[in-house]
Parts: C-alpha cells; structure tokens; sequence
C-alpha cells in the first residue's frame, strides 16, 4: 500500500470528551519496568512508599531477576516523624546500594507521591550524591509520582531527565527518541542508514556512558508519542522536531521513515526505493490478517498514550470501526499528524471518570475493548473481549517487521473467542 | 527508610481491599492517587476475579493538592454510594492521603449516609498488609456484630473466619474446614469475611464459637469477640496430620461433642504414603521454612513428624507473630529468622545449605538460583497459587495436597538410589533433573560457593567432589572446607575430603 497523506486530511471534528474521575491507570513508576531493561547499567531507586514497592513488583509480575536493576527506599515513621533526616537516610540508602551493586553507572532516584508530598528534594539530593560518588557513578532525579505522571509519562520524564547531560555538537543528526526494543532499534536504524541519513542517533541509549551529542544541527524524531517534556527540554538544547505519525504499522512506519528523509533531504524516489520492499512485504502480511477485524468496532479505555496510533492503525490498515479512543493525555501538537489520519466522527476522550466510560463501553458493546489489567477480565466476564494495553508497551511492536505482531496482539483475544466451546 | 527491591506484604489498604473484595455488599472508598489502582490487578489477574474489587479510590493529582482533596473524596464518596447501593462502607486512607491528613472518616461522617460507615485508620509507614487485612476485619466486626438472642441449647454452631480475597488456597480450605466440622454435627453459623454481607456480621454473635483459620487475618477480631460476647475461640491452625487432629479434638471440645467419628473415619493419605517405602529416601532430609507464621510454623511441625525431615532453618516476614515463631524455633532447636529483608532470607537459605526449601514465590526464585528444590507454603500469592483444581492446604485433604506438593520437586525414591548408585554414568549423571521434572528443570545453575580464604582445593579433590552426587554436594564441600579450616589444612587433597566424610559420618 502507498500511503497517501491526501486521503482524509480531515480530523475529528467533534469535540474532545474531557473527564474528570477516578482513573484506572499506573503512575510513571511503572515505565521503570522497561526502562531498566533498556538502559542496561542504570538502576532505579524509587524514594517512596511500600504501595510503590508494591506497585513495581506486581507490575513487573513474573520478571522476577536475580537481582532487578530497582529498588525502593522505603520511608518509614521515623522519617515522618522527623526522627530520622530523610536526607541522611537517603544517602545512606544510596550508599548501601552502590556498595552492593559496585556496576551501576547511572542511578536515577526516581520521586513518588509520597516523597514530593512531604517535599523531599530529590533533585539536591542527586546533586549532593553525585558529587559524592563521582566519577565512577552519575546520580540523576525524575519524578514517577502518580500525583503527577501517568503509567508511560515516567518514561518520559526519565529521559527528560537526561538531557542536561548529552553532550553537545551542532553537526547535523538526527535523533531517535522513545525506548524502542533493541531489535526494533536496530532495524529502524538500518532502514534510515538506508534513506542516506549518516548520523543516527538514539535517546535513551543502551549504555547509560553512551549518551546522544545534541545542538542545533540535531533532528529529532519521537518514536513515542508520550514524550512532551523531553521533546521541550530537547528543544531547549537547540534541537528541532521533525512532525511524523509514529512507527506503528506499514503505513505510520513509512510516514515516519519518509518525514526523516524530508527532514535530511532526500529525495522521494530514494525514499520509496529504499523502503518498497519492508513497506510491501508488511502490507501484503496484514492484508492477510485483516479479513479478521474489518469492520469490526474498537473502544479504547486510557492508559499508555499510545491509543491514537493505535486507532489510526487499526482504523487504516485492518479496517476497523473506532467507537471511543480514550487517552489519558491529548498532546495535540506531538499527534497533530496521527489526529489528521483519523476519521472525522472520531469520538475522542481525554482523562478519564472510569465509571462513566465503563457505561458507555457497556453501551456501546464493541467487538474489542483495549483496557488495563484492572478491567480485563471484568469486562471478558461481561462478555466483552479485551486486549489488555500494558501488552502493547511491552512488546515491540513498531517498524515494518512488527506490524503483523502488534495486529496479531488485536486478533488473538478475537480468534481464542471463536474456537473455545467451553 | 529501608531498602527493599521485593515485599512480602502489600500496603495495609492492600489488605483493606483483601477483606472488601471477600463480602459482599461492602464498598471501600480510599483516598490515593491514581497509580494505587494497580491493586485492582491483583484481584482480577493474579486471582482471576471476574469482577473489580469494590473499590473506588479519588485518584486526586498533584494541582488538586493546594485546593480541595477533601471535597474531592466526598464527591467519590457521594458517587461511590449512588451508584454501588452497598450496604456498608469502608473509608480510608492509602499512604499518599495519610500525609494530606483529610480524615475520610470525619468527611463521610458529615455526608451522613444512611447505611453504616466504618472508618480505617491503617499507618501505612508503620504497618502491612496482613495487619491492614486483621485491622479492617475488626473494625467491620465491631460495627456491624450484635450480641446473641438465640437460646442456648440445640445443635452447636460455630462461625469459620479469616479466609479473605487473594488468600492462600482460602477458597479450598473453607470447604474442606466446613465439611470436616459438619461431620462433627456442628452448624455453620457464619463464614467470613469470605462470601459473607454486613448482614451476615451483624449475626456473628449467635454463634457458640469460633474457628479461627488464619490468626493473621481474624486473631483481632476472635480476640475482640472472645471479650465482647464470650465466644471461645480456636487456636490450631488445622494444617497437616497431627494439626487437623488436634484441631477436630479442639473443635469437638468447644461444642461438646464426640471428636472419635471423624478422626477414626479420616480418609488421609499421607500418613501411609509417608510410610511406604519409597519414602524412606526422605529421612533427614534438610530442609528450610519460610512464610507467614501459621503456614511456617505448621510446615515445621509436618516437615518433622509427618515427613521425617530435619528443619534447618525456620522463619517469617509476620512481625506480629515473631513471639509464636521463636517459640516453635527453639522446639525445632534452629535460630529463628524474623525479618521482611528477602536478601536476608536469601543469605540464611544459601548458608543453611537445605535439600528442600518450603517458602514463598519469593524463595522459589532464590531456590531456582541456587539449584536447590522448593515447594510454595504461602503468600504472597502468584498466579500459580490459585489452580483450577479442588488444592486446598487444611484438613486431611489437605495433608494429601502437601504431601504431593512438597514431595514434587524432588528426586523419586528409586530415582535417588539409582543416581548414587550409577553415578557418574553420561546419561544418568547428577545433573539431570528428577525425570517427572522434564529437561527444563536441569537448567539451574550449580551453586558456586567460594572457599574459604587461604583455602584451595587440590585438582584430584576437586574431581572426586564432582563424583558426588550434586544434592549432597555443597553439604560435602562445606563440611570439608569446615573440617579443613578446624584443622588448619590449606590445600584440601582426597585424603581430606574422606578424613571429613569419616569425622562428620560420625
Ligand atoms: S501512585 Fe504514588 S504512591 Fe502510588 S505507587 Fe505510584 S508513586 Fe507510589
């Protein structure tokens, strides 16, 4: 399939559903489940409370390590009380830790809720430690607080976080930003070394000693749509945007690959020549999937920010019906391109009062609901089938060798339905 | 602050939410920002509920903090009790509303609902989730129970309480418990907090006794009950053979009947697979034990007298019961661990050196790493820890289930002799895993235990440890090295390692 950005350049047009109630949905905590899994020497100390020790641990389920690259200070009554200085006994947690894992490079103290509620100044804290600690070991802050980021927002403010530290170099570049897998990383790089861009860099990189030079030469492109605070602090540093959709499907991983190209010069032909083959042979794979959710209707609960390329490729390439996109963050600016590609009558919603989507979700009865892990399995028990979204952050899901993965993940809640007799 | 990178115990609103998942027409509103609703998870994942938790929780944001959380949680409040008609409610706190200091109760309390409104107040920088559970199941006792108006006289009848949401096989052991005492010839009064409403607390009180499956859970309330209404209450958690008979003459005293029908007619398996033959290869296997206090402390006593192994270690993440624990330490004659630190269970296991580990998925995982075998005891609880199967812990059943679990992961009788027997041989070699086990489990890998300093082992002597089947291994290593050391031999030769196998066979 040619992507034609002509098509429906339209939009929605109505309204975006703004709610305010509960929400079911992680703090930024969680993203340390995938960030550390990246950044292969950093660790995470979260300053916080057994509820987000907890959290980590029943988000990250199974993938118990033999000894995870995370970890809570715990703050306890003697802390409150002021019994304790927290500071100190934050250095001495540090101190403990660093003294275990003599391999950590990076140490991020990552603030909770309860930690900024009782005004514990983390960011002096890094520079205290940092200072204490160097060279051997750089100590850096962001907060994961579910007071203020939500589920993917700890990534990125833990890339925003990084910034300040990349060096810098105003020769042209183009950087990669959003953790990708390392296979999906490697092949993007590869296709834009294809498109004759020489300078490719990526944020974050796998080592925390390896960080991206930035300056006014650099391009940026988000790879993941949830990284405004990154995107302004690189912005900061004298770095540009380059406007794409994002890597999700054939057609958004082509729009992406083509906006860097555009951005480095290169012209159209080299572009097509250099990605016809990946771009066909993924469309030709969905095309045999699709059969199994055309036409089919898709509603969407909040969580990740990545619900609008979702739907954009869901609606697009398998020709699917979009009852409600919900998104626990609208950045219009960042999805100005994915909106653009959405059908007029889009019914979008921003934030979330759970009750009230749940009896509209009941209403509307979809052939798909993409929930959390909380609502999964109530809504299967109501007959509904769901993909549960955290799946979609943890799978690698973008570029053209993954967009049959990422329909395969909506068709298999689909197909389990259609063979079980019990 | 303490360091923790893996908890045994959740927050204590986590066991708020254990107790309000349990009944019926309960509602728990809990003041906490938006990431404490992955608790809901633990519900419908890892028990596979098919309904969320009853719980609505404010979800309130970092811009909310300077203006009104308080009206913020009535508002909750308010929706929460249109919508889900309970017929009691729990308000409370997570650690996050703790320190904006709000005071759910006295805002639920100006609402004036008119159904009963149960405040918790649950420290969560100072106490757990089990604590929370046993906290939040006493103040709902203590709101909703009314004294007794039957007449006394007539059949006996006692209540069943502690089995929770996310509990340790609760689900299997309250039918198994409930069979056992009607074949007694006792009613049932109430079971609770499982599948119980606030109108079935509200009749606790008629019962003669109590049965308390899980002290963790309903010591608090048992305790409050014994002083509120009289109501006696069991002590023996019936877990294993020994205990569930104790626990049948205990019951059959407090009701006053004749405990001889059910111990005589018992239909357990264990005690004469215990005494089959192929079980001899158990005796005085060592083994370690950890996990909240009722399921160790019993796993102690099955372990020695049901089974035949030795204990060689002993303990539990349950502070609150670090008292019962020391107590059944000493009589098991090791030091007692008491400790939520898994790296400091992990050290004890690693030193200890045990054939067999009973513990948590926590120490599966250490257990995994350290190539040594491990049955799962307690909570905290995993997916695996809810089968689709009837696999309750209590009772005779129950001694059956243990029997079967723990005797699991390690080598079949005949299988162990064979392996010393042909050791050595490429196929049959000490590597390979127990042969019901399949290859996946051969990967572990081998425990690497450093040698003492100034110590070095002699290539012949190293050779002819490997020689030594894997399971006693580390055991043989460490004595040597031991042995070496008391004596002052650097380099540990063959000639040593017998020399220590001679002194220590002794
Ligand atoms: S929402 Fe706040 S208190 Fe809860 S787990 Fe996340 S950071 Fe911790």
């Amino acid at each position: 399939m040619t992507p034609s950005l002509s098509a429906d350049l339209t939009g929605p047009v109505a309204p975006v559903l703004r709610e305010r109630g509960q929400r079911e949905v992680f703090c930024g905590l969680t993203g340390i489940v995938w960030l550390h899994r990246k950044i292969q020497d950093a660790f995470f100390l979260v300053v916080g409370s057994r509820t987000c020790a907890h959290l980590l641990q029943s988000a990250a389920g199974v993938m118990i390590f033999a000894e995870p690259r995370f970890a809570t200070a715990i703050i306890d009554d003697r802390d409150l009380s002021g019994l304790a200085d927290a500071n100190a006994e934050l250095d001495r947690m540090v101190e403990q830790l660093l003294a275990r894992r003599p391999d950590i490079k990076l140490l991020f103290l990552v603030g909770s809720c309860p930690s900024e509620v009782i005004k514990l100044d983390l960011s002096r804290a890094a520079m205290r430690l940092s200072q204490r600690f160097a060279p051997s070991v750089r100590i850096l802050n962001y907060s994961g607080s579910g007071i203020e980021t939500t589920f993917t927002q700890g990534e990125d403010a833990c890339l925003a976080a990084l910034v300040p530290l990349l060096p810098k170099s105003d020769a042209p570049a183009l950087l990669v930003v959003g953790a990708l897998a390392d296979a999906v990383e490697d092949q993007l790089r590869r296709s834009l070394a294809a498109l004759g861009i020489a300078q490719v860099h990526v944020l974050p990189s796998r080592s925390a000693m390896e960080l991206p030079p930035v300056g006014s030469g650099t391009r940026y492109l988000l790879a993941q749509p949830f990284l405004a605070d990154t995107a302004r602090a690189l912005e900061g540093r004298g770095a540009r945007r380059i406007p794409a959709p994002f890597p999700l499907g054939a057609e958004g991983t082509q729009l992406w690959l083509r906006a860097a190209a555009q951005a480095f010069g290169a012209n159209m032909a080299t572009v097509r020549a250099a990605t016809a083959l990946q771009a066909e042979r993924a469309a030709a794979a969905l095309a045999r999937i699709r059969p199994a959710l055309e036409g089919k209707r898709v509603f969407f609960f909040p969580d990740s920010q990545l619900e609008v390329p979702l739907a954009r490729f869901l609606h697009r390439e398998m020709g699917m019906q979009l009852v409600e996109v919900g998104t626990p963050y609208l950045h219009q600016q960042h999805l100005a391109e994915e909106l653009a590609l959405l059908p007029a009558d889009t019914r979008l919603s921003e934030g979330q009062d759970v009750e009230r989507q749940l009896d509209r979700c009941r209403a509307e009865r979809p052939d798909l609901v993409v929930c959390g892990l909380g609502l999964a399995n109530p809504l299967e028990a109501e007959g509904l089938a769901t993909k549960w979204s955290i799946e979609l952050v943890f799978t690698p899901i973008q570029g053209f060798e993954q967009a049959t993965d990422l329909a395969n993940l909506f068709v298999r809640p689909l197909d389990r339905r259609t063979r079980l007799r019990v | 602050m303490q360091l923790a990178m893996w908890t045994y115990e959740g927050p204590p609103h986590v066991g708020a939410m254990r107790i309000a998942t349990a009944m019926i027409g309960v509602h728990y509103v809990l003041h906490a920002p938006q990431g404490d609703t992955y608790a809901d998870l633990l519900f419908t994942m890892i028990e596979r509920r098919d309904r969320r938790p009853p719980v609505t929780y404010t979800t309130f944001q970092a811009r909310d903090l300077g203006g009104d959380t308080a009206g913020l949680f009535q508002n909750a409040l308010r929706q929460a009790y249109e919508r889900f008609d309970p017929q009691a409610i729990l308000v409370g706190a997570s650690c996050t509303a703790e320190l904006l200091q709000d005071d759910p109760g006295g805002l639920a309390r100006a609402l004036d609902l008119p159904v009963p409104v149960v405040p918790l107040e649950l420290p969560s920088y100072q106490r757990k989730e089990n604590w929370g559970a046993a906290e939040t199941f006493y103040r709902l006792v203590r709101a909703l129970a009314q004294p007794r108006t039957r007449e006394k006289g007539g059949r006996p009848v006692c209540n069943i309480l502690g089995p929770t949401a996310l509990g340790f096989h609760h689900r299997d052991d309250v039918v198994e418990i409930r069979r056992l005492i009607e074949r007694l010839g006792i009613d049932i009064g109430v079971v609770a907090p499982l599948g119980a409403s606030p109108a079935d607390l509200a009749r606790i009180g008629e019962a003669d006794f109590n049965v308390v499956l899980y002290p963790e859970i309903a010591g608090t309330a048992a305790t409050w009950l014994t002083r509120t209404f009289g109501q006696p209450a069991t002590k023996t958690a019936p877990l294993g053979i020994g205990a569930t008979r104790d626990f049948v003459a205990e019951v059959a005293a407090l009701a006053g009947v004749d405990p001889a029908p059910v111990l005589n007619g018992q239909a357990a398996r264990l005690p004469w697979y215990s005494r089959s033959v192929d079980s001899t290869y158990l005796t005085g296997k060592r083994v370690f034990i950890f996990g909240d206090a009722t399921h160790a402390i019993a796993a102690a006593r099955i372990a020695r007298e049901e089974l035949g192994f030795d204990i060689a270690g002993l303990g539990t993440y349950s502070r609150e019961f670090a008292r019962e624990l020391r107590a059944a330490a000493a009589e098991h004659g090791v030091e007692p661990l008491i400790t939520d630190d898994y790296l400091a269970v992990e050290a004890a296991i690693a030193e200890a050196h045990p054939d067999l580990v009973l513990g948590t998925q926590m120490e599966r995982h250490v257990a995994k790493r350290l190539g040594v075998p491990c049955a799962v005891i307690s909570a905290p609880m995993h997916v695996q820890d809810f089968p689709a199967r009837y696999s309750p812990q209590m009772g005779f059943e129950g001694a059956n289930v243990l029997f079967d679990t723990w005797i699991h992961p390690l080598m079949m009788g005949l299988e162990e002799h064979l392996l010393s027997m042909f050791r050595g041989d490429f196929e049959f070699h000490e590597g390979a895993a127990p042969s019901h086990l399949g290859a996946a489990h051969a990967d572990a890998p081998p425990v690497v235990l450093p040698a003492n300093a100034g110590q070095s082992w002699s290539p012949e002597a190293e050779q002819e440890l490997a020689r030594i089947p894997f399971f006693v291994r580390g055991k043989a290593r460490r004595n040597t090295e031991r042995f070496a050391a008391d004596r002052g031999v650097a380099q540990i030769t063959i000639e040593t390692l017998y020399d220590a196998k001679a002194h220590f066979s002794r």
